[in-house]
């Protein structure tokens, strides 16, 4: 045998398959590229997410890692097999458990389980949890999924799926879009490639900040036969330059002669897929000159060392602050304060699906299918590099495999943008684990100082806070995280004398942008640590001291905001019976003095939701076609949570039309209008708002026509409304009724923008105008002699407003509180060592304890049927907790978030050394 | 680039003999490796040689062929004195690795955090390599050199490894100290094997790994123990000076860090062994 392609005889779930293989080809290739089965999902191509898993000849083995020359005459069982005709049990407990949120580890989840239940089919706990242990799942939290596997035998009573007519809003109907993510067939941006389209390769920088020239690209291609093109930044037509908020848009797309960060691309090889597959990338003709570089805001600040960009002085690309009262006479005044610095790392988004997409020209459009959360945007600045208008560009969003914020930043859509407008061939990129961790955006790395003082009473007089944030090359969201942490800083508590500082400094580290809670993650981290500190020097307990301090209805934020509907007394009031449960156990539990100690820790939470005092509007269309389907035009990109489901179920409610009657059409910006960018937790509040706004109105038209009033019930019955109003029944059929220009017999079109205003220079004004509250009790074990730690249980009590969907709001939290587990223990991506998911470690199965949830619901007067946003809420309490908790159980501070085993035994060690 | 995937091992070692080959077991570091980039070395499959396979005795040894994996370890009835093996086993990535990844694999790929070598070390192990010329022995500690260095020569292939029986006697533990759960790379792993004989302590294995740039057996300590009484472990590990470890900072923990570590979990994996109940301890 040779090199040479060869031919492999198999069987794929039960049938005999023949494939044209090189022989060293990975499995999971053969299937996705060779047989079109694209259910089995690729996250690293290195055995570290086991999105791949498969089973081969009974065994579950990651895809990737199995070479095609060993196939022939083996038993390959994928995702597309579990179903036959309909739904495994395991598939439908997944549905009914909400186990799937983005659905990119679903294959590799449900492959291992389905294995698991084969042999045992009522596992424990722990024997699910070594089955799943090496699939990855970075939105879900595990817990669901744990629930689903254990319970995929029992008998079920009810059935979820049937939601009363008018009684949406409040039930947990099966996610709309479960059913493809299940079984397999839901389409994610490497799903899906035009059978002629160029691959495209990325050359990127290897150096942190380094000047380049670019060599004789006409030989390289020459020599390189099936390779098409070469572009560089001299290509590309319009301006080159991107960035999520336009007046700091600072990013090309293709470097020009100098690269600001190590992965930066800065050109584009185009060819024949085969070609690029085994080209060698050091062939590439680019010559580099390394330049001084900085990796540290203090690096970067340092007198000698240049501006990156010209006019940002000092490496400063901006700063957000807010002041009220008079912070040094009130610390000054204090019963007691206290004082703390504390550091947080880079932090990876590490979604299981790398950025993945194609381009095409469909007439003289250009067409871009991939992975997103924010189309116009990328629309708007796809159309900007390449020089289009922008109704030249129709971003059609494929599934997302996990998002979390780095997905509204542009990454290929104006590179395969690039390669289709100039070859007018499609063109297809898949980001490698690499590609993606290296180029991507990260959540910032902070150094914060804060101090904070109390009256003898026990309430807060004043806080100072500031916080530098390594912004990396280029601006993304920087701006936003140095507005938002000043806002968010004094956490949801009365903090009458105030000043909070907020910088975002870059360096030559990745460019850092939107990361599930835009800082206020860090910026908690400080704030929540230092009122642990504060109630132990009061002599308070930590709960009680933070009841004391919370808001309340009428309260004014330190930006002089009043507020309404404040649930966060509610959060940690109801923490209380666990508090003092969690506090008897870990006092009986260090009763002695073994070398594992219990602790207890307790944090809060407030997230404004949406922009910060800015614009952010959301539009939705439903129209009802002749037919009697409601089509749904919902824009807000469903990236695992939950939107498509939630969205619809307001409208359904606020227009009293039943939920099965509805379809999505989704946000292809050639079809549906602008829902705004699925970040900053707004989606539920503005989008939700805004389909309220329209559901209603489309009902007002249909009563209206039937001179009905809003008594009425709306039915649809074989293509007819059916409108009952005590005895009055009308029947209007749909088909006679002529359609609009948008098709619809009856159509609204409602937008929703929030009512904020502006800061002024001290921050004052109204920021946001929806907050969304919550407090999570942590429950933990530290080891004393190794470091680690081990968590019990989290109880986790979040304001939501309404639950609009009781089991998505689950989800959210268990999945947010895996990433505020993954920040406090074990995350810390260091550019250049841990660009993989071998290196950098995300919580696995194995690490995410019990969690109970606590649905706490104090109306929003502003929200969709009371309802606040919460996406980004929940995985910002954990942190803080566990800190606290770890302190609590062992008496140290680590401030140097992770606190990984090796840093918190140094703490112990020192903490016994100053004794 | 050339792939060859022979059936007899006679054919394998003649190609081995050919030119330099990069030998491909169970694929779960080579295929991690290779990166995205296009394959630049000729490759030899091994998973056609049914030669290699399985675990067998002879009177002397007991042999695991090279192809098997962790898995078929976990299955196989085995002494006691595996056990160190089976647990680190079990530890290996996940169930996904363990089904194709090769204990040979693990020993072959010589990183500093192969969670084989510290199990094998305390099983006196060796490696049996094979070439068109004939097959030697060597010790697991001869075998691997550094980190990513053996003493295989190119021509040969390592075919089986190969315990005493002698030295399976006893019972063993095996400790690995990781930042998460599953699917992680020891910061430190130790693995211990003992034979009590009225009460003390006649023999002692134990090794520890991912604090040197190879695994080290612990021969101070092991000396320390002998004759020692169970209930003396503790006081024995505490006192023993651990100069056989080097360990480094990095990304998973301190040097300082390591060493204090390798400490604590030397001390559980003998307890482990001897079935002294020790307090559970997190992530292990
Ligand atoms: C996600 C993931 C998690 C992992 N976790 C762990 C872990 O927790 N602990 C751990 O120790 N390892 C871990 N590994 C590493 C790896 O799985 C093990 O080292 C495994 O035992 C390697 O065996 P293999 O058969 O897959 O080797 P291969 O990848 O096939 O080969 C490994 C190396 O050995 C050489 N080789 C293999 N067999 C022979 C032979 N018979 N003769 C000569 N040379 C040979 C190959 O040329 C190659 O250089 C992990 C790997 C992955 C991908
Ligand atoms: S793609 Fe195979 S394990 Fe990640
Ligand atoms: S649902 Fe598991 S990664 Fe998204």
């Amino acid at each position: 045998m040779s090199a040479e392609r060869l031919s492999v005889s198999f069987e794929v779930n039960g049938e005999p398959v023949v494939a044209e293989v090189s022989p060293l080809q990975r499995l999971s290739s053969v299937l996705r590229d060779g047989l079109g089965l694209t259910g089995t999902k690729v996250g690293c191509d290195a055995g570290d997410c086991g999105a791949c898993s498969v089973e081969v000849d009974g065994a579950v083995v990651c895809a990737c890692l199995v070479p095609a020359a060993g196939l022939s005459g083996s038993r390959v069982r994928t995702v597309e097999g579990l179903s036959n005709g309909s739904l495994s049990a395991l598939q439908e407990s997944f549905l009914r458990h909400g186990a799937a949120q983005c659905g990119i580890c679903t294959p590799g989840v449900l492959v291992s389980a389905a294995a698991l239940l084969e042999k045992n089919p009522a596992p424990s706990e722990t024997e699910v949890q070594d089955a799943l242990g090496g699939v990855l799942c970075r939105c879900t939290g595990y817990r669901k999924i744990i629930d689903a596997v254990m319970n995929a035998n029992r008998s079920v009573a009810s059935d979820a799926a049937m939601v009363e007519q008018g009684r949406a809003v409040g039930a947990s109907p099966i996610r709309l879009d479960g059913e493809r993510k299940v079984s397999g067939a839901e389409v994610f941006g490497a799903d899906e490639r035009p059978a002629d389209a160029l691959s495209v390769a990325v050359v990127r920088s290897p150096h942190w900040h380094a000047d380049f020239e670019i060599g004789d690209t006409e030989a390289f291609i020459a020599a390189h036969p099936g390779i098409v093109a070469v572009f560089t930044a001299a290509d590309i037509p319009g301006e080159n330059r991107f960035g999520v908020i336009p007046p700091f848009a600072d990013q090309p797309a293709l470097a020009g002669g100098r690269a600001r960060f190590r992965g930066e691309a800065v050109a584009l090889i185009a060819g024949e897929r085969a070609a690029i597959e085994a080209l060698d990338m050091d062939a590439f003709p680019v010559s580099w000159k390394a330049l001084p570089h900085a990796l540290t805001p203090d690096e970067a600040r340092r007198p000698d060392f240049p501006d990156l960009h010209e006019g940002r002085t000092g490496n400063q690309l901006t700063q957000g602050f807010v002041e009220s009262g008079d912070p040094e006479a009130a610390l000054a005044g204090a019963f007691v304060s206290v004082s703390g610095e504390i550091e947080t790392s880079y932090v990876e988004h590490a979604y299981i699906e790398p950025e993945a997409g194609f381009a095409a020209m469909e007439g003289d459009t250009l067409v871009i299918k991939a992975c997103t959360q924010a189309p116009y945007m990328d629309r708007d600045d796809t159309a900007r590099v390449l020089g289009l208008p922008p109704e030249r560009v129709r971003i059609v969003p494929l599934a997302a495999g996990g998002g979390f914020g780095s997905k509204l930043d542009i990454s290929l859509q104006p590179l395969v943008g690039l390669v289709t407008l100039k070859t007018g061939r499609p063109a297809a990129m898949v980001y490698t684990r690499g590609d993606s961790m290296r180029s991507t955006t990260k959540r910032h790395p902070a150094a914060m100082r804060a101090s904070i003082g109390a009256d003898a009473a026990g309430r807060v007089t004043g806080m100072v806070f500031e916080g530098d944030f390594n912004t990396g090359a280029y601006a993304s969201w920087g701006p936003t995280v140095a507005n938002r942490v000043p806002v968010h800083a004094s956490g949801p508590y009365r903090t009458p004398n105030y000043r909070a500082t907020g910088r975002a400094i870059h360096t030559n580290g990745p460019v850092s942008g939107a990361f599930r809670g835009f800082g206020v993650p860090q910026a908690t981290i400080m704030q929540e640590t230092l009122y642990d500190r504060l109630a132990e020097k009061l002599g308070r307990d930590r709960l009680a001291f933070r009841i004391d301090n919370a808001l309340v209805d009428g309260d004014r934020t330190t930006c002089g905001q009043a507020l309404s509907g404040v649930g966060i007394r509610d959060c940690l009031e109801a923490l209380k019976p666990h508090w003092a449960r969690a506090q008897a156990e870990a006092d009986s539990a260090n009763a002695g003095d073994g070398r594992l100690r219990r602790g207890i820790g307790v944090a809060s939470c407030w997230y404004g939701c949406g922009n910060t005092a800015l614009p952010n509007p959301s539009k939705i269309r439903v129209g009802v076609t002749a037919s009697g389907a409601v089509m749904l035009h919902q824009g807000a990109v469903d990236i695992g949570q939950g939107s498509n489901t939630v969205v619809t179920q307001i409208c359904a409610d606020a227009s009293g039309l039943p939920l099965s009657a509805f379809q999505l059409v989704g946000g292809d910006t050639g079809v549906t209008p602008d829902a705004g960018k699925t970040s900053a937790s707004r989606q539920t509040y503005v989008t939700g708002k805004a389909a309220e706004k329209a559901g209603r109105a489309l009902r007002e038209k249909i009563l209206r026509f039937a001179n009905v009033s809003d008594a009425a019930v709306i039915g649809l019955e074989d293509g007819a409304l059916v409108i009952r109003e005590g005895a009055v029944r009308r029947r209007v059929e749909l088909a006679e009724i002529e359609a609009g220009s948008d098709g619809y017999a009856f159509c609204a079109e409602e937008t929703y923008d929030p009512p904020t205003t502006a800061l002024d220079g001290k921050g004052q004004g109204v920021p946001y105008a929806v907050y969304g509250y919550g407090a999570q009790l942590v429950e933990l074990e530290v080891d004393t002699t190794l470091g680690t730690v081990r968590l019990l249980r989290i109880v986790a009590a979040h304001d939501v407003g309404r639950a609009i969907n009781p089991l998505l709001v689950e989800g959210q939290i268990e999945g947010g509180i895996a990433q505020g587990i993954g920040l406090a223990l074990m995350e810390e991506y260091v550019p250049g060592r841990t660009e993989n998911l071998h290196d950098y470690l995300i919580p696995t199965i194995g690490d995410v304890p019990p969690i109970e949830t606590i649905l706490v619901e104090v109306p929003d007067p502003e929200g969709p049927f009371g309802a606040k946003g919460l996406g980004e809420h929940v995985l910002i309490p954990t942190a803080p907790a566990i800190l606290n908790a770890i302190r609590h159980a062992v008496g140290v501070e680590v401030t140097k978030v992770p606190a990984t085993p090796s840093r918190i035994l140094a703490a112990i060690r020192a903490r016994e050394a100053g004794q | 680039m050339d792939y060859a995937r022979p059936t007899e091992l006679e054919e394998a070692l003649g190609l081995l003999c050919s030119r330099r080959w990069t030998i491909l077991a169970g694929g779960t570091d080579f295929y991690p490796a290779l990166g995205a980039g296009p394959l630049k070395s000729d490759v030899l499959d091994i998973n056609g040689l049914s030669a290699l396979e399985g675990i067998h005795e002879t009177a002397t040894h007991i042999v695991i062929g090279a192809r098997t994996s962790w898995s078929a370890v976990i299955d196989a009835p085995l002494p006691p004195g595996f056990d160190m093996l089976k647990l680190a086993a079990r530890e290996v990535g996940s169930v996904q690795i363990q089904n194709a990844g090769t204990v040979a694999g693990n020993l072959c790929n010589a990183s500093p955090a192969a969670d084989g070598v510290p199990p094998l070390l305390a099983l006196d192990a060796e490696v049996e390599l094979r070439s068109a010329e004939g097959v030697r022995y060597l010790p697991l500690a001869a075998f691997i050199l550094g980190n990513r260095k053996t003493a295989r020569a190119p021509n040969e292939l390592l075919t089986a490894i190969r315990v005493p029986r002698a030295s399976a006697r006893g019972n063993s533990g095996f400790v690995k100290l990781g930042a998460r759960r599953y699917l992680v790379i020891s910061i430190a792993m130790a693995a211990a094997r003992v034979v009590i004989d009225g009460g003390r302590i006649a023999e002692a294995a134990v090794s520890v790994g991912s604090c040197s740039a190879v695994a080290q057996r612990l021969s101070g300590l092991e000396a320390q123990l002998k004759g020692a009484r169970v209930a003396d472990i503790r006081s024995a590990v505490a006192s023993c000076d651990l100069s056989e470890l080097s360990p480094i900072d990095d990304v998973r923990g301190t040097a300082a860090y390591r060493l204090e570590a390798a400490r604590e979990i030397t001390a559980r994996a003998l307890e482990r062994a001897l079935g002294v109940a020790a307090e559970r301890g997190a992530m292990a």
